[in-house]
């Protein structure tokens, strides 16, 4: 595919084309564009990840890792080229350090069930934060209530960042400390690496969530000195079906497997089984293959518009839509989470009047603006927050300054019909 | 698509502004809590069931909670239309509002009497039949009334 993303000096992407990538915009709903400002949820898919995935199909598919005639060797060579493209997206050292799992959900399993079950005993301590998504809550207190092992919280901020003022005793005795790198509700940025190396000075492992933040950011696990990232490949332009886990190589090594089946052994007899080595060993069954291939277009995607540039245009889209909203509705709109861009992404949790996010997302939709309303899978964040459900509008690549605009009409009028 | 008009009614907003029979009662009055995994609404409803000459009657019921003006204005009308009316009588109300939601009922439930299903009258809880247009908003219209069953089953 020609790339045509250079984009001029004053903009870091040529949003234009971009989105002529995209042939979901082609399609109009009562006669009017979609405006999709749900990309925290899920984001709107290339036209290249769907033609690699149907051509993938319709001209080289078979099994991997099972056959020797020369077919299936070459679906094998192209989903092995998605793990490495997948190494390279986030600077990991080696390919085999990275695993293909369903979804970032069941990589974050993953990890509580292999190496959680492994190294954690009664009295243990896990610390976590209080904007974590339910994927990095229930598994832990899952293990809690098996294995007893207990969980601390790092609170927040007022302004909805983490509150790093007793990071040390809260990381004293703890064993793990698992934290998301860009919040799903508020759009604030950790300081991943600092969280990490405040970890590793306790003795702890530090495992990442890094489902909002890898698809928006330049993503590098060496220089963060992580032990663990999960993400999803759907939050990245890529299909759904398939999730990424990434693990220090010395850590996948000693754990042991997470479900047992095929491709994941090295031998099996009557009395028992071994192991395959890395990344097998987590790749019990048939993988997501045709997901791999569109994984993998996807990341080239990325990578063509560059990383740095997808963060730059969500801080200018992020400066805009904070400047304009509240000076559009003052005190009328409350934005949750950091105002400063550089230490929040471009998704935005958000109360409008007295409006119920429910009601707001059914009026907007009635302009084909998509936003989620709900808890967003983090409850206990909710309640901090004293909301048992914001609206939230998520900005990504294909969207401009002109669809904040849309959203801004489109809330006015909600106020007409809630008349407050 | 349908239009906002057919949901916001003019007397679902009425109720969502004012809503009726707002609170608690205290126990022995049975108590449940309804939740819209959807959208992490939250209500409660509380029934206080007294036993009459004519059967149990639902003598008093209180709501509280949270949650969209379509569950919140379904609460509040089901708690008027079902204020003083048997159990039976409620029993049939619900699964005739079921109805209305165009909600598949289980046929072979027998706790509920099919002839006063037929004579039970919706009154302005009819004002909700645009929500059918709004599938997803289902969920939020039914809140209340399957919350209210638990309330009902508790205090059996
Ligand atoms: C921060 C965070 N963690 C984990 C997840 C779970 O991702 P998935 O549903 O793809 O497993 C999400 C998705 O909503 C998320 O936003």
């Amino acid at each position: 595919m020609a790339t045509r993303h250079s984009g001029d000096a004053a903009m870091s992407l040529d949003v234009a084309a971009v989105r002529a990538d995209f042939p979901i915009f082609d399609r109009l709903i009562d006669g009017q564009p979609i405006v999709y400002l749900d990309s925290a949820n899920t984001t709107q898919k290339p036209q290249s990840v769907i033609d690699a995935m149907s051509t993938f199909m319709a001209t080289a598919y078979a099994p991997i890792n099972r056959s020797a005639y020369r077919l299936a060797a070459e679906a094998t060579d192209a989903f092995e080229a998605a793990r490495s493209a997948t190494q390279k997206f986030i600077n990991a050292r080696r390919a085999h350090e990275v695993v293909f799992t369903k979804n970032a959900t069941e990589s974050l399993n993953l990890i509580v069930r292999s190496w959680g079950y492994a190294n954690l005993h009664a009295g243990d301590v896990v610390l976590l934060t209080h904007m974590e998504h339910h994927a990095n809550i229930v598994p832990w207190h899952q293990l809690a209530a098996e294995r007893g092992i207990v969980l601390r919280w790092v609170p927040l901020t007022a302004d909805g960042q983490l509150d790093l003022t007793n990071l040390a005793p809260l990381l004293d005795g703890a064993k793990a400390f698992s934290f998301t790198a860009m919040s799903n509700v508020l759009g604030t940025i950790t300081p991943v690496r600092e969280l990490c190396a405040a970890a590793h000075a306790a003795g702890a492992i530090a495992i990442v969530d890094g489902c909002q933040y890898v698809p928006h950011n330049v993503t590098d696990v060496q220089a963060w000195d992580a032990d663990f990232l999960a993400f999803s490949s759907h939050k990245l332009c890529g299909p759904s079906g398939i999730g990424m886990l990434w693990g220090r190589e010395t850590l996948l090594d000693a754990m042991p497997p997470f479900l047992g089946g095929g491709n994941m052994i090295a031998d099996v007899r009557l009395d028992g089984f071994t192991t395959a080595p890395l990344p097998a060993k987590f790749e019990a069954g048939t993988p997501p293959i045709i997901e791999a291939i569109g994984l993998h277009a996807a990341l080239q995607f990325l990578s063509s518009l560059g990383m740095a540039n997808v963060r730059d245009h969500e801080m200018q889209i992020s400066a805009y839509a904070l400047r304009s909203l509240t000076e559009r509705f003052g005190d009328d709109i409350t934005i949750h989470g950091p105002t400063n861009v550089e230490a929040r992404g471009a998704t935005f949790s958000f109360a409008f009047r007295d409006i119920h996010p429910h009601d707001l997302s059914q009026v907007l939709d009635q302009r084909n603006v998509c936003v989620r309303a709900g808890h967003h899978c983090a409850k206990p964040l909710m309640r901090l927050l004293g909301a048992p459900a914001t609206a939230r509008a998520s900005f990504y690549i294909y969207n401009d300054e002109s669809e904040v605009d849309i959203l801004a009409d489109a809330l006015d009028s909600a106020s007409d019909i809630f008349g407050t | 698509m349908a239009g906002l008009e057919d949901l916001y009614r003019e007397i679902i907003l009425d109720h969502y502004r004012t809503p009726r029979n707002r609170g608690e009662l205290p126990p022995p009055a049975a108590h449940a809590v309804g939740h819209n995994p959807l959208c992490g609404d939250e209500i409660d409803v509380y029934v206080e069931v007294q036993d009459g000459p004519n059967g149990a009657v639902v003598s008093d019921v209180k709501v509280g909670g949270q949650g969209c003006s379509i569950s919140q204005s379904s609460a509040s009308m089901m708690s008027q239309a079902i204020k003083g009316k048997s159990v039976a009588e409620v029993r049939a109300l619900v699964r005739r509002f079921k109805g209305l939601m165009s909600i598949d009922v289980d046929e072979s439930d027998t706790s509920v009497d099919l002839a006063l299903v037929e004579s039970a009258k919706l009154g302005d809880l009819e004002a909700l039949q645009g929500v059918v247009k709004f599938p997803v908003r289902i969920k939020c219209a039914t809140l209340a009334w399957n919350t209210l069953l638990d309330a009902l089953a508790q205090s059996a």
